[in-house]
């Protein structure tokens, strides 16, 4: 690839010709490379050519790169400073930032804009987008683009890190987005509005408004993504049908994860841990249906799950563990499962606001469970009933948390298991696992 | 006054009772941190001896041994001895008897076990529980002559503060629920020594169920390095509250 | 030596003492007899500043002993019932009250009662085995441990075997003859008659007449102690 470098000299000859010309230079001045290198640079040669940015030379700045490239170019820019504000990226190229160069937006307006299909960003340190109330800037902003590849970037001080619009097809993975601004200022890391089938791996977002946030946002997959102390939501969806989650850690954000007015999303093996405050939930699931949610791990959430208005979804091999409140069901929730999920050292197991019910529990391990196994079926002989008597009176009256594990309220709870007619909710786990569930 | 507590350390050390309370208290220890696989709800069961077994055996161990050592104490007041050192002597030796005994019984169970934070609040709490109610029981068996009558306002003043207290907190919460209470609460929790140590050991046990609903007003006092010293001070105060109303009426009763 | 002057006490409604005048002194053996409840233990009790009077004033040595502790380094006490410290062995114990007395006199311990009783055959056992006699002959030998000058009992030969009473007897008369004074309550009249010089008498809180025995004996004719009493009172 060595060779390429001297493409400097032929950029303005037609394309078929400088192909020739630098297959020429090529043979008389590497005679020794081997037919197999050869062929290869004629390979990429023909498919791209590269460009290289760098002070102090005649390209010094990616717009005089870009503006000299065509449609499948590399543009390669080497470690500096560049002062950009609303970068045109209308053409399929790839740049690639070189032992991380900066691309500094000095809080104008947005810093990179690609409006092209087929566009690589990679390597690149972005940072200092301007911020407004009225127009969404961000680092990395994609208009109506096809096949975008946003790879290994970190985000600094952006509004909004990359925000995607309109866009088919994608791959957003390994960037690193950092907001230092308050919960009004900062935008999300990674917003996603009308796109479809985007991948977003293993980035790792902080300090935003939401760590990922999906508007009519379709076939896409989220996975190895870690979110935390982000404003707002670690991941907010709303509208977004048939998206798939998994392996995300969303940890210490203001108000957990938040999955509303949406059907078909799969969410398996994310963690969600230590959402704390008195409206932050593990996952908040907001008129969701026909949805999975299987071996994700809730622990030491205020909530770990909050369900409004769902209805088909599926809870199974989750470990609910040290939550304040491992599940709240509310009346209107219906045909949703929760079976084979472990319920540990959570204070209160289920709470809802109904007495009736119309979902279904079974096969679930609670440790607060006291029943016996007679018939040795590694079942528990007598149904569990998770809503227990002192969280239905913390329901009616929430300062009556101050008198949590007093001897009173565990007395009220012993007397409510003797009589349960005292806080009848109609709902069982008839088959509790006597023995934690192993994935 | 070290004389004293010295011959009250040398005497309680030999009691059946007290060593009968060590044993039960490393059994339920042991036994609940044994059962669970988890430590944290082993931690959990034992609030419950930390916030009922060991208040009870406290007043009800101090009143007797009081009564059974009356005789004696009178005859202490015949000799040269100022009332009050009698009385503090007693005290002080009582109460590092009882303070010994739970932290052999519970105290090392738990650090070997747990010895987090949480679990060093758990014995923080302890000990404190068991000093406040040593002074209750103090006060309790000066008021009356008759050891019965004695044991009987013990037992009352353990069931007020463990239940009954509770009990009422909770009605007047019900009733006034329209107004916000959270305040009011704090404040009240002042008033029962139990409830402040349940406090101080749950925000950092409970802590994500206590971030939630309106406990966050509570675990932004109480968590505070200020409402932590807060809640001690208070309990310090109920430790030396009763204990010092019970030297006043004893440097005036008539044996 | 004991000057009680108008000494008043009230429990509740009951006026236990209603100002009691009487001047001990040093050198014999007085009684204090009385019926039952007529105040001679609420009278001790203020002696030792267990009970705190209302009203008048008690003079040891010349000294009010309001608010003073000083005064009962010179007091030795031997209760009605005497109940020690349950896990405590004897030799323990006889070891912490002269601790406990240290600052009384120069470890010129008075051990003649412990040798009479033959208690330190006994020193290894805890006080709660103990009978209540043998805690009886306790409480005599700890009243007179630390060479007072002033020894008060309480019913002091209740309970205490006939060997032990005449023991204890011994030691009243001997401590007597060395110049002390010796205040003992008894009900029974040839026990008085035996051991004390002189009666205070003491009815329903006041204090009938302080008379010697020989007094007593001669006014009423009888030379039988308890006959002379009942003379005494019928008039």
């Amino acid at each position: 690839m060595k060779v390429n470098k001297k493409h400097v000299g032929i950029q303005l000859l037609p394309r078929s010709l400088s192909v020739k010309s630098l297959h020429l230079i090529k043979l008389s001045y590497t005679v020794s490379l081997s037919v197999i290198v050869v062929c290869f640079c004629f390979a990429t040669s023909l498919a791209a050519r590269e460009i290289t940015v760098k002070p102090g030379t005649k390209i010094n700045t990616l717009h005089k790169a870009l503006q000299l490239a065509q449609n499948g170019d590399v543009i390669k820019v080497t470690a500096s400073t560049y002062y950009v504000e609303d970068l045109l990226v209308d053409k399929s190229v790839s740049l690639i930032g070189i032992d991380n160069p900066v691309l500094d937006g000095q809080n104008k307006s947005n810093v990179l804009i690609i409006t092209a299909p087929k566009v690589t960003i990679q390597g690149f340190v972005i940072r200092n987008s301007g911020f407004s109330n009225i127009k969404d800037k961000a680092g990395i902003r994609v208009e109506k683009g096809d096949t975008v590849n946003i790879i290994n970037n970190r985000l600094e001080n952006t509004c909004f890190g990359i925000y995607l619009a309109k866009v088919t097809r994608g791959t957003i993975s390994g960037n690193i987005i950092r907001g230092i601004n308050t919960a009004i200022q900062s935008g999300n890391g990674i917003h996603l509005w009308y796109s479809h089938h985007i991948n977003i791996l293993n980035n790792n977002i902080s300090g935003q408004r939401d760590g990922i946030y999906f508007e009519f946002a379709t076939y896409c997959t989220i996975s190895r993504n870690l979110s935390e102390n982000n404003h707002r939501y670690g991941l907010h969806f709303m509208f977004s049908n048939n998206d798939t989650y998994t392996f995300n850690t969303f940890r210490k954000n203001g108000s957990g994860v938040a999955v509303m007015y949406t059907k078909h999303i799969t969410m398996t093996n994310n963690t969600f841990e230590q959402n704390w405050g008195s409206s932050s939930y593990g996952l908040l699931l907001k008129d969701i249906s026909k949805s999975v949610i299987s071996n994700n791990t809730f622990s030491k959430n205020t909530s770990g799950i909050y369900m409004e208005g769902t209805n088909n979804v599926k809870a199974e091999h989750n470990n609910f563990l040290n939550n304040g409140l491992a599940v709240r069901m509310l009346a209107n929730c219906e045909k949703d499962t929760f079976l084979l999920n472990n319920f540990m050292g959570n204070t209160f197991d289920f709470t809802t606001n109904g007495s009736e019910n119309l979902n279904y529990l079974k096969g679930n391990y609670w440790d607060k469970y006291s029943g016996y196994d007679l018939n040795r079926d590694k079942k528990g002989d007598l149904p569990y009933r998770p809503v227990c008597l002192y969280s239905q009176i913390i329901e009616k009256l929430p300062s009556a948390v101050f008198l949590l594990r007093s001897f009173m309220a565990e007395l009220l709870d012993k007397a409510e298991k003797a009589l349960p007619s005292m806080a009848y909710v109609n709902l069982y786990d008839n088959e509790p696992s006597m023995h934690i569930i192993q994935p | 006054m070290n004389k004293i507590i010295k011959y009250v350390l040398h005497d309680i050390f030999r009691n059946r009772i007290l060593l009968a309370y060590v044993v039960l208290l490393s059994l339920s220890s042991f036994g609940l941190f044994m059962m669970n696989e988890d430590v944290s709800k082993g931690l959990s069961s034992l609030l419950t001896v930390l916030l009922i077994v060991v208040p009870l055996v406290s007043i009800l161990f101090t009143t007797i041994y009081f009564f059974n050592s009356y005789e004696f104490i009178e005859l202490l007041v015949a000799q040269p001895l100022k009332r009050s050192n009698i009385l503090l002597g007693v005290y002080a030796g009582v109460g590092i008897s009882l303070l010994a005994a739970f932290w052999i019984g519970i105290g090392l169970p738990v650090i070997i076990f747990d010895g987090t934070i949480v679990g060093w609040y758990f014995l923080l709490s302890g000990s404190l529980l068991t000093m406040v109610f040593v002074s209750l029981a103090f006060l309790a068996s000066v008021l009356t002559r008759d050891k019965t009558q004695g044991i009987g306002i013990a037992m009352l003043l353990w069931f007020y503060f463990t239940l009954v207290f509770d009990g009422i907190l909770l009605m007047v919460m019900f009733a006034f629920s329209d107004y916000p209470l959270e305040k009011l609460t704090i404040f009240l929790s002042c008033l029962n020594p139990v409830d402040l140590a349940r406090i101080m050991v749950l925000l950092k046990m409970d802590i994500s169920a206590l971030m939630g609903y309106t406990g966050a007003v509570f675990n932004q006092f109480f968590g505070s390095s200020f409402g932590i010293i807060f809640a001690m001070s208070v309990m310090l105060v109920w430790v030396a509250f009763p204990i010092s109303i019970a030297l006043r009426i004893f440097k005036r009763k008539n044996l | 030596m004991i000057q009680l002057e108008g000494l008043q006490k009230k429990y509740g409604k009951i006026q236990a003492l209603k100002g009691i005048n009487l001047t001990l002194n040093l050198n014999q053996v007085v009684a204090l007899v009385g019926p039952n409840a007529s105040g001679k233990t609420t009278l001790i009790k203020c002696l030792l500043g267990m009970v705190i009077p209302d009203g008048g004033r008690i003079l040891f040595g010349g000294k009010d002993i309001k608010g003073d502790v000083q005064y009962k380094r010179r007091i030795g006490y031997m209760p009605q019932i005497g109940r020690y410290p349950d896990n405590m062995r004897m030799g323990y114990l006889f070891g912490m009250m002269k601790d406990l007395g240290k600052t009384r006199i120069q470890d010129n311990f008075d051990e003649e009662l412990i040798a009479a009783f033959k208690l330190e055959e006994m020193f290894g056992k805890p006080m709660r085995s103990l009978s209540g006699g043998t805690r009886q002959k306790v409480s005599a030998a700890l009243a007179f441990l630390f060479n007072p000058e002033v020894v008060i009992l309480d019913e002091p030969t209740a309970g205490l075997d006939p060997l032990a009473s005449e023991i204890l007897k011994q030691k009243i008369h001997k401590e007597k003859k060395a110049g002390k004074l010796l205040i003992v309550t008894s009900h029974i009249m040839s026990e008085v008659e035996e051991i004390a010089n002189s009666i205070a008498y003491i009815v329903e809180g006041e204090a009938l007449f302080y008379k010697s025995i020989s007094e007593i004996k001669s006014d009423s004719g009888e030379d039988r102690l308890g006959k002379a009493l009942f003379h005494l009172l019928q008039k």
